[in-house]
């Protein structure tokens, strides 16, 4: 295998694989690098070899059809690769079954997707308790449901998916518990009327779980995790239009609870690189300031998928076509006809994805779901009174908080917490979160062994310069 | 309002010589751009080491370890002892030539046997050919800088204002700073704006030749005792230490890429892996450690290596403190200096002029 590419894309998601594809299709020799041992991202994640038998789900054909597609294609397809560090000029650091090389590039393309954000709640790091969206991976590759009797809480489509899937696997779910209201979903009708297939899905799963008598809590929300060992049940209460609570919590029983708030893009990456940017609610947050196809202010750099804004697996997709054919372009390579195309379809699946997204966006009441005990730092532990210990003894920024706490310092990097600590600073501050940026992002990308960082080397060989002045 | 003097930069030596000034009765403020000791002085790797000092700084080094131990564990102070390796003939003869003249200046710096060297520190590679081992040294928790200055400031009562980038200097009779935070008036004015202090005293046209190094720290995820003293190379391009939570932090100057001016700094690969290279090689179960973070601060130096500690040039009433090599280290100490001179008062041990030739070796 070469080591030097015309365009490399990092993320095999939907939109990283269709970037890739759009741009290997205009002649381009394209390498799509991804963590994971098969295409498809985080939506369109593979079944383990084992369970390939398994009935097929929208997920798996889509993730099939685009499977198929690279597969095809002359793309260098380099699975199971982390990539830890970056370098502008773009040269790659690829940790790939315990051996780090370099890959290089003359237009990069980052498509790296999206995080769950799960809001602290007591009890939240209780053994039982997953992502929600972390569950459909679990789902999706071992077609196991997460516990016997599972409460799924949490915004958005993606807790009726959950519950839904849950039942299909043969699990119980005791109960859906969302800080939506019917009416939040009511105002996101007539943008969904526009995806007739989408909204059929939906109506499925409701369908699904009303008929068989799963409880489904509009408007509240999960207040408490019980057990020591293993999740006993949970506490749910009431909210108001601001999602803070206005009932004395009710007891449910479980062994196992989904909870999520909502996703976050993935934006170290290009964060690290020097791309601006910018706070937007209505795509999840922190999003690095991109061009509509996917350009930056960093020459031959580009972005796209759920990294720059929550718009849902369809959007990505397009996206990734649009940005990959730009990148072509820009290397000579290309028309002008099939950008617009795909920027049109980008653009139609986007407004539906930020609907989606809409009914996830933070509400005011929720940070204080987070008590004063809650652990906020699941790596460091750290909670909320230590943080705020800091913000009274004046820290005002994501950066001294970190200094000050440890909050952020573990293996995570700061990627899950950092959104809960914006809130509590801007809490104090009065100041909006779209003055409380991140943490100062630092590399690697992925935790690497020191070893493979290192390299090989011979002693003598070191550049040792010259010693300080005495 | 009138200050008596403000403080531009709030860094280790500006808040440190904040407090002083503000000991001695005056009334201050510190500006700083960013967060208080988020530049240099909160991403440091904490060394506090005698055998890395200079000859003609060790008096300051030694004083300000002592302000270190009374600083305690508000700092992360933790006083280890720590050795420095020399793996060839000719590291050996660097290392025995350097200790020798630093033993000469007040460290108690001295050789060890091989057989001292690993009860000291089994985990060490074979490969050692000569060390040298200080008592006195240790290491302090950088990244508690700001927490530790800003919780002194509020209780002197000090006023200080974060995220206000003084842009321009004007003065008549008092000097007058413009910030987004709107204009401070004061009588005298102390620069101490670290990396920044070339473009800073050019907002009154004094040409200082400072120059910012770009150093480079590495941490890992936490692992069991792998050394309990700080550890060195006689180049100084090593330097580690195991913190009391299990994580490593590696540093020794590797250089980074990117300016003070363009803002941030970046790690280059270039160097960090060399730097990672030598601290395995002194010791090899690191290999296995994951690396969480590498960062770099910018450290600023004029072209004799020596502090600038004095009156700013042709400017009366401002004076400036900056360019301190081991600066972390001597930061505390320093600083009480330069509070007492603009007190009026006869500084401990002398300062170094910033209006000297920098070229002549006049310190
Ligand atoms: C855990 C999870 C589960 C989800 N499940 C669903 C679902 O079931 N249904 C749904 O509609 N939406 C789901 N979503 C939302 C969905 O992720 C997006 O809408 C869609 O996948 C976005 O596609 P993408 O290509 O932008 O990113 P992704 O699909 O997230 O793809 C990004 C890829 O980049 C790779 N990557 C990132 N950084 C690196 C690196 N440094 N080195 C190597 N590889 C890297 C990742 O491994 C990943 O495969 C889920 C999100 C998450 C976080
Ligand atoms: C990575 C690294 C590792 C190091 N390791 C060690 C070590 O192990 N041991 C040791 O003894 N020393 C070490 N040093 C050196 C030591 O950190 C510095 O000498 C010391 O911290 C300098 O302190 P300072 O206050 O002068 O600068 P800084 O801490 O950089 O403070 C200067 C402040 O001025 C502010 N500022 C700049 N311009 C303006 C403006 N126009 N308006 C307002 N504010 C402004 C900045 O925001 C900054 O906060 C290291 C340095 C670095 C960078």
């Amino acid at each position: 295998m070469s080591d030097r590419f015309d365009i490399i894309v990092v993320g095999g998601g939907p939109s990283g694989a269709r970037a890739a594809l759009a741009a290997s299709a205009q002649g381009l020799n394209v390498a799509l690098i991804d963590e994971q041992s098969a295409i498809g991202g985080q939506v369109w994640r593979a079944k383990n070899a084992s369970i390939l038998s398994a009935p097929k789900t929208h997920e798996t054909r889509a993730g099939d059809a685009l499977r198929r597609d690279v597969l095809a294609s002359d793309i260098t397809h380099i699975e199971g690769a982390r990539v830890w560090q970056i370098e502008t000029g773009w040269t790659l650091h690829v940790l790939r079954k315990d051996v780090s090389s370099e890959l290089t590039c003359k237009s990069l393309v980052l498509a790296t997707g999206a995080r769950e954000y799960v809001q602290p709640v007591p009890g939240w790091t209780t053994s039982g308790v997953l992502g929600l969206a972390g569950a459909t991976a679990l789902f999706k590759q071992s077609l196991t449901p997460p516990g016997k009797r599972t409460i799924v809480s949490g915004t958005g489509p993606l807790v009726f998916f959950v519950a839904s899937e849950i039942r299909r696997l043969g699990g119980e779910v005791a109960a859906v518990v969302t800080p939506n209201s019917r009416r939040d979903w009511m105002r996101a009708l007539p943008s969904m009327l526009g995806r007739p297939a989408l909204l059929m899905r939906g109506a499925i799963w409701v369908a699904d779980l009303m008929l068989a008598g799963v409880p489904i809590y509009w408007q509240r929300v999960v207040t408490d995790v019980s057990g020591d060992d293993q999740v006993r049940g949970v506490s749910i209460a009431k909210l108001d239009q601001n999602w803070a609570r206005t009932s004395e919590d009710i007891m449910l029983a479980a062994d196992s609870l989904c909870l999520g708030n909502g996703l976050i893009p993935n934006i170290e990456a290009a964060h690290m690189l020097g791309v601006p940017i910018r706070h937007d609610h209505a795509l999840g947050g922190w999003i690095p300031e991109t061009t509509e196809d996917g350009g930056t202010s960093i020459d031959r750099l580009y972005l796209c998928g759920d990294g720059t804004g929550i718009r849902g697996a369809e959007a990505a997709a397009h996206q990734g076509t649009l940005t990959g054919l730009c990148a072509a372009a820009d290397l000579g390579h290309g028309t002008v006809n099939l950008q617009k195309q795909a920027k049109a379809k980008w653009l139609k699946s986007a407004r539906f994805g930020m609907t989606m997204t809409a009914l996830s966006i933070p509400r005011v009441g929720q940070a204080q779901l987070t008590t004063p005990e809650t652990i906020v730092c699941r790596c460091e532990n750290v909670t909320r009174a230590t943080i705020e210990a800091e913000l009274n003894a004046g820290a005002q920024s994501s950066n001294a908080i970190k200094s000050g706490s440890r909050a952020g310092m573990g293996p995570c990097g700061g990627k899950f917490c950092a959104t809960a600590i914006a809130q509590l600073i801007a809490q104090q501050s009065g100041a909006p979160v779209a003055n409380i940026p991140p943490a100062t992002p630092r590399p690697p990308l992925r935790p690497v062994p020191l070893s493979i960082a290192a390299g090989s080397f011979d002693y003598d060989a070191l550049p040792i310069p010259k010693p300080a002045p005495l | 309002m009138i200050y008596d003097t403000a403080i531009i930069g709030g860094g280790i030596m500006g808040c440190g010589s904040a407090l002083r000034l503000a000991q001695g009765g005056q009334r201050v403020i510190v500006l700083d751009q960013g967060d208080l000791g988020q530049g240099a002085s909160g991403v440091n790797a904490g060394t506090l080491s005698l055998q890395i000092k200079r000859v003609k700084l060790m008096p300051y080094a030694l004083k300000g370890h002592a302000c270190w131990e009374a600083m305690g564990k508000a700092v992360g102070f933790a006083k280890t002892g720590g050795y420095t390796l020399a793996f060839n003939a000719r590291e050996a003869a660097l290392l025995q030539e350097r200790q020798t003249l630093k033993a000469q200046a007040g460290a108690p710096i001295e050789f060890v046997s091989n057989n001292q060297l690993r009860n000291g520190e089994p985990n060490l590679t074979q490969q050692v050919v000569s060390a040298s081992y200080c008592a006195e040294d240790g290491y302090a928790n950088a990244s508690l800088t700001g927490q530790y200055y800003l919780g002194k400031l509020r209780d002197a009562g000090i006023e200080y204002r974060e995220r206000c980038e003084v842009t321009a200097i004007e003065r008549d009779k008092n000097f007058k700073l413009t910030t987004p935070q709107g204009t401070i008036n004061a009588t005298r004015i102390l620069l101490a704006a670290g990396a920044w202090l070339k473009p800073l005293a050019a907002l009154m046209d004094v040409h200082l030749p400072v120059q910012a190094r770009v150093n480079t720290v590495t941490v890992t995820e936490r692992m069991p005792p792998l050394m309990s003293t700080v550890i060195g190379h006689a180049t100084g391009l090593l330097t580690m230490k195991q913190k009391a939570n299990g994580t490593l932090l590696i540093g020794g100057g590797w250089q980074g890429l990117g300016t003070p001016q363009e803002g941030r700094g970046r790690v280059s690969v270039d160097t960090v892996r060399p730097n990672l290279a030598l601290a395995q090689y002194a010791v090899p179960a690191l290999g296995t450690a994951r690396i969480l973070r590498s960062w770099t601060g910018f450290e600023a130096n004029v072209p004799d290596f020596y502090p600038l500690a004095g009156v700013l040039p042709g400017v009366e009433g401002a004076y400036v403190l900056g360019c301190v090599r081991g600066g972390y280290t001597i930061g505390p100490y320093i600083s009480q200096l330069m509070g007492d001179y603009i007190l009026g008062r006869e500084p401990e041990l002398p300062l170094f002029d910033p209006g000297r030739d920098f070229k002549e070796g006049t310190i």
